[in-house]
């Protein structure tokens, strides 16, 4: 079987999806649960439960964050290159409070002190909500497109800076994001905790999960009908060298929405991310944590999906030089890189999978003060 | 022009960060393995202190493991953030062993780190051990893809420059996975690891031992410490070996510099052992040499000569001037495709694409560019002679007194005198932070012995840099030191908590409300 680079694209275009929603659905439920943190727990005994519910797994949720980045790394090299320097101080935040979490985990409860432990508590809320907030903004970002141009070899310039980022409609992106993984984070508690800790934490997730409709709702109405979308004008080869500057592109309000008319099934991803958010609030709101949960994954899904179909073929358009924009069909590596690293996932994902269920499954169960008392090894 | 400040900052960024990064992983795969083979005992004898010592080292692994695996994050960002055109020039290689390393090394190891913490009482005895040597297989094919990567930067094999898409391609991806440059530097490395983490479970049962506590705790480490050390410490020393050996072949210049040899002498040359090399005056004075000894070592024989740094330079500047034409005509090729003169003539030279680019940094006309010019980035490809010539001498210096250091012990334990001799427990003490020492300028070495260049006679170092304000990687550099300051304070801080506390005091210790807990912790 040989497959095409036309096709090779469109794949690693699903896999980029899936390897976000991983890192959206794993390490999202992580960083929901540094979000509620502090509001769950308000004593050392249940911070510690909260805490020693994602204590044997952050580590391995991780990875997908890494691994997403690696594949953007591998697969998109252009769209690694502009959207990691583009958007420089930025990701030096996402950074920063990507190294606290884990460290945060591991040390807090190695010391005693009060002080020592409610400063680690509000570092890892930092930790979960700073990403949770830039991610979604710099997904706001692309929808709007950045302020940047290749020259003729390829080197790239940027005319932006932090604050540029924060345009209202991406701060409303980045809320959807926050909200979306506060409900996933709530549901995640929810589902492996009991008592006062559970109870608080459907309440905070199950509004989290109505904001997540509200700004959802918000921001799908402002792409359509605020926001410009991008358009290729005339015909590009799918199956050429990566070249982005062999294009023209237009950019028209609603054109965000042209999939959605020509392909009327993409709809399934908006309706998706509605649906998962109604779920997960009435799932915590009548204490069934195990459909809050397929609720509150399900929307994670939705939406991350809506912003891809809404894009696709752009992954991150230009509006400072519009034929700059990079796509599926010219942002790629060489169809020989693509081959590779599709084999490669192909036989690596399953095992990742396998192992991983067999890890959630030897931590089945709910944890309690008592199973983190009796546990000499717990944080 | 490329602002050199921008360089400057983005290289320093990049050197701390990635030598604060290097503090945690050598630890991490040296005490991953001793883990294994701890547990391993454990295991096959049913004997609860080889459980004891499992646990108790295993805590300080995960105190410094954290610290190894949130600062890798770093790394893989920055090559996007501060080296976006690297990036995108290199991507279609480098990007895949990264990649890869993320789905079979770097998952194992984060899941299966915490069923080690997390499994004793959940898992069986076997499938706890299970879990463990996965871990250690983990962390240890980490460090395979990213020496991969790396090697592909001394030593870029099986890639071609597309002029379409303006980079470097694949062409022949078994010669990135098997590239000997690559092999070499993976045996070296985790060699490195492993006495580091041998040293370390030397350095602290000698505390236990000296202040006379934990005894058979401490002897039976030390015991698998001094013969895992002795076989490590060998293994570094020989494959260190291997790799000037590799080196020599496709890095000429680095050997050079190293050796601060400034003209190619007859051949077999001599080794300089002690010497100040002065790149201006280009001699090194006060030199003491010890014949042949280098020309053995470089070419594996007494006839092959090794270049040296004015002959290199030469022949460089030959290459510069073959660079231009191919930087030219792939100008012309970027606007006009079809162009079948430009089309030939870059085929003949592209060879040398990277040479032409070392211009850039005095023009932005490569073309144009005055023969002072090209004399000044002939120059440009020697790396700095006198850091590089000291470091790699202190390491090998290093090198050698680890094998001394883990033979001796090897002896005592098998005399079973590891406990008698107070000096030896002193030594192994303050021999701690040698192997990390030892590790930084290994790196040194390598990476700083690699400039001018990014990937070696490919993308020169100021080419890869993004476009992004000077004062952004100022903000980020400052961010950077002050808070891995602070972590590295809390770091230790917890590891000496905890080396104090010992193997009867680690464990249970989240427990508020432990009065002895507290106590032993001084609060």
């Amino acid at each position: 079987m040989t497959l095409d680079y036309e096709s090779l694209r469109v794949i690693w275009w699903l896999l980029l999806g899936v390897l976000l929603t991983g890192f959206a659905v794993m390490d999202g439920f992580d960083l929901g649960t540094g979000i509620l943190l502090p509001f769950v727990g308000r004593n050392d005994a249940e911070r510690r439960v909260v805490i020693n519910t994602v204590g044997p797994v952050w580590e391995g949720n991780q990875v997908w964050l890494i691994l997403g980045a690696g594949a953007i790394f591998a697969a998109w090299p252009l769209i690694y290159a502009v959207a990691f320097s583009g958007f420089y101080l930025a990701m030096f935040l996402v950074l920063c409070s990507l190294i606290l979490r884990p460290v945060g985990f591991k040390y807090r409860s190695k010391m005693p002190g009060k002080t020592w432990r409610s400063s680690w508590d509000w570092l890892l809320f930092v930790g979960g909500f700073v990403p949770a907030l830039i991610f979604g903004v710099a997904m706001g970002n692309a929808l709007e497109g950045a302020p940047f141009r290749f020259d003729e070899t390829m080197r790239m310039s940027y005319d932006g800076n932090l604050f540029g980022l924060l345009s209202p409609y991406a701060l409303v992106c980045g809320l959807v994001s926050v909200a979306m993984l506060t409900l996933h984070g709530g549901a995640y508690l929810a589902l492996k905790t009991e008592g006062i800790v559970a109870a608080r934490a459907s309440r905070l997730g199950a509004f989290a999960g109505i904001a997540l409709i509200v700004l959802f709702a918000t921001a799908g109405a402002w792409t359509a009908y605020g926001i410009e979308g991008y358009r290729i004008v005339g015909t590009l080869a799918h199956d050429a060298a990566s070249n982005p500057l062999a294009k023209t592109v237009s950019r028209a309000t609603g054109a965000w929405l042209d999939n959605y008319s020509t392909m009327p099934l993409t709809l399934a991803a908006p309706a998706l991310g509605f649906i998962g958010a109604m779920l997960g609030v009435f799932g915590l709101g009548s204490a069934k944590p195990i459909i809050g949960f397929i609720g509150s994954t399900t929307a994670v899904v939705g939406v991350v999906a809506t912003a891809g179909v809404s894009m696709f073929p752009f992954i991150l358009p230009s509006f400072l030089d519009l034929s700059s924009s990079l796509t599926v069909w010219d942002a790629s590596s060489s169809k020989t890189t693509l081959v590779i690293m599709l084999v490669a996932a192909l036989i690596f994902v399953p095992i990742i999978l396998a192992y991983t269920a067999y890890v959630y499954n030897v931590v089945w169960g709910k944890v309690t003060t008592k199973t983190v008392e009796a546990d000499h090894m717990s944080y | 022009m490329i602002d050199p400040t921008l360089v400057e900052l983005s290289r320093a960024q990049f050197g701390i960060t990635a030598l604060y990064h290097f503090l945690f992983v050598p630890l991490t795969l040296g005490l991953s393995v001793l883990l294994g083979i701890m547990e391993s005992v454990y295991v096959m004898t049913g004997r609860p202190i080889w459980r004891e010592m499992t646990r108790y080292w295993g805590v300080l692994f995960g105190i410094n493991f954290v610290m190894g695996v949130s600062t890798g994050i770093t790394m893989e960002f920055q090559f996007g953030t501060n080296w976006a055109y690297y990036s995108h020039y290199v991507g279609d290689i480098f990007g895949a062993p990264l990649a890869i390393e993320g789905l079979m090394a770097f998952f194992l190891e984060a899941t299966f780190v915490g069923m080690f913490f997390f499994g004793w009482d959940r898992m069986s005895k076997v499938a706890h051990l299970c879990a463990t040597w996965l871990l250690a297989l983990g962390t240890n094919l980490s460090a395979l893809w990213i020496l991969i990567a790396n090697g592909w930067m001394q030593n870029p094999v099986g890639a071609v420059f597309n002029a379409q898409s303006m980079r470097m391609e694949v062409s022949s991806f078994s010669d990135v996975l098997f590239n000997p440059v690559a092999q070499s530097k993976f045996v070296h490395t985790v060699s490195a690891g492993y006495v580091t983490g041998s040293m370390f479970v030397m350095a602290i049962s000698a505390w236990f031992l000296l202040v006379g506590r934990n005894r058979e705790f401490a002897r039976r480490s030390m015991t698998v410490a001094a013969s895992f050390g002795l076989a490590s410490a060998l293994s570094v020393v020989v494959l260190g070996d291997e790799s000037g050996y590799t080196a020599s072949q496709n890095q000429r210049m680095k050997i050079a510099a190293i050796e601060a040899m400034w003209v190619t002498e007859p051949a077999p040359a001599g080794f300089t052992l002690f010497g100040f090399p002065d790149l201006d005056a280009r001699e090194t004075h006060m030199k003491i040499e010890i014949p042949w000894l280098l020309g053995l070592i470089a070419t594996r024989s007494t006839t092959e000569e090794v270049p040296g740094i004015e002959n290199l330079v030469q022949e460089n500047k030959g290459r510069i001037e073959s660079g231009m034409l191919a930087y030219g005509s792939l100008l012309t090729l970027r606007s006009h495709p079809n162009d079948a003169e430009a089309k030939s003539l870059f085929d003949t030279h592209v060879g040398d694409l990277g040479y032409g680019m070392l211009l850039r940094k005095y023009t932005d006309h490569v073309l144009d560019a005055t023969p002072a010019q090209i004399e000044k980035a002939a120059w440009d490809t020697v790396p700095d002679v006198l850091p590089l010539f000291w470091s790699f001498r202190l390491m090998v210096a290093l090198g050698m007194f680890f094998i001394g250091f883990f033979a001796y012990a090897f002896r005592l334990s098998a005399k079973r005198q590891l406990d008698k001799h107070r000096w030896f427990l002193k030594l192994a003490l303050v021999s701690l932070p040698l192997p990390w020492l030892s590790s930084e300028l290994g790196w040194v070495v390598a990476e700083y012995g690699r400039q001018p260049w990014t990937i070696d006679g490919v993308l020169p170092t100021f080419m890869s840099v993004s476009s992004v304000p000077a004062t952004n990687v100022w903000l980020s550099l400052i961010g950077f030191i002050v808070f891995y300051s602070v972590l590295a304070v809390v770091e230790l801080y917890l590891m000496i908590k905890y080396v104090k506390l010992g193997p009867e005091g680690a464990y249970g210790l989240p427990e508020l409300g432990r009065d002895d807990r507290a106590a032993a912790l001084g609060e």
